[in-house]
């Protein structure tokens, strides 16, 4: 993607990509030098009422409604600007308290990205408070794989249908077992994690076709731990992917604590989702 | 176990987006989409997340 020329000055009354709030003390300017967004843009922060959006002009012809949507429908172009969105939010979030905006957010104007600092002062500050000095750990808990099948006799030997129905009978109930077993194991490492964890969330199990495991996904959770804390979680999730049979313990992170914007308790996201699924 | 995931390898797309589409904060779009000089542009990809896994073959995988 070509970049705009330098010390070109982006056009105020065009699209602005949002890409996370901060408190506003100065310190993201030089945090933010040199760090270019989704569009390949050059970012910075707007700074209003006392909080900073970072923020980068993007150009219409691809981050209006129509092209964005479109756009987005391309893998290979979602992960482009995933991944930029995400650098642009650690480089804000770098030494500082950092509340990220839900990827895809553009707004008409300066004025726009303002107008959304005002409209969202409320739950940003409360979120920055609320997420201060803590990071967000990811725990995915898979199903061990099943032990390797015993050889199979052929079904079609004489007298051995009856053989053949209870081994798929017992074959089925071994499959019930380990899946019940993995079930029960996802619940003691979640219990154990909580304990370690201001608050928790879960996200849904990961499809392994986008993860590309072939292990089942069981468990697929985040935790906000106090930075401080941070290496004794891992340590308990090292401690608990040996101690816990059946089932085999993923660490991620840390991460900004994307999954901890809204206050537990709040599913506005979710019935957003809902509105706009039905709508479409 | 990995102990020091990003140090060893890139993130994985799927849990950037497991944070990126459900995570973060959202800005409320049934307002600011009948505000004009607000005129938020938001787009919630869940929908096409779960199409992409219906539809399209995993770049991931092997066919």
């Amino acid at each position: 993607m070509t970049q705009a020329p330098r010390g070109e000055t982006p056009r105020a009354d065009g699209l602005q990509y949002a890409y996370a709030v901060v408190r506003d003390t100065g310190a993201p300017a030089a945090a933010l030098a040199g760090v270019r967004g989704v569009a390949g843009e050059p970012v910075r922060a707007v700074v209003h009422l006392g909080l900073a959006v970072v923020a980068g002009p993007v150009p219409a012809e691809q981050f209006g409604e129509g092209p964005l949507k479109e756009r987005l429908e391309r893998l290979e172009w979602l992960e482009r600007i995933a991944r930029a969105h995400a650098r642009v939010v650690d480089a804000a979030g770098a030494g500082t308290g950092v509340v990220p905006v839900r990827l895809a957010t553009v707004c008409r104007g300066e004025e726009g990205l303002r107008r959304m600092l005002e409209t969202g002062r409320e739950r940003f500050t409360e979120a920055l408070d609320r997420l201060d000095g803590r990071v967000e750990w990811g725990v995915k808990v898979y199903a061990a794989p099943p032990p390797p099948a015993e050889p199979t006799t052929a079904p079609t030997a004489a007298g051995s249908g009856r053989d053949y129905l209870r081994r798929r009978r017992a074959e089925r109930r071994a499959s019930q077992e380990r899946w019940g077993r993995s079930e029960d194991g996802a619940r003691q490492v979640h219990d154990a994690l909580c304990a370690h964890a201001e608050q928790a969330r879960l996200h849904p199990p990961q499809d392994a076709r986008l993860s590309g495991t072939a292990d089942r996904n069981v468990l697929n959770a985040a935790y906000l731990v106090p930075r401080a804390e941070s290496s004794a979680f891992a340590g308990r999730v090292e401690e608990l992917d040996r101690r816990s049979a059946g089932v085999r313990l993923e660490l991620t992170g840390p991460w900004v604590p994307y999954s901890f914007v809204a206050p537990s308790g709040d599913d506005t996201g979710r019935a957003e989702t809902r509105r706009e699924r039905s709508g479409g | 176990m990995t102990t020091s995931p990003l140090a060893h390898r890139q993130i994985a797309l799927v849990d950037l987006l497991d944070r990126l589409l459900a995570g973060g904060v959202v800005i409320t779009g049934d307002l600011t989409l009948r505000i004009a000089d607000v005129d938020l542009v938001r787009i919630d990809l869940r929908a096409l997340i779960s199409s992409v896994n219906e539809n399209v073959p995993s770049p991931w995988e092997e066919p």
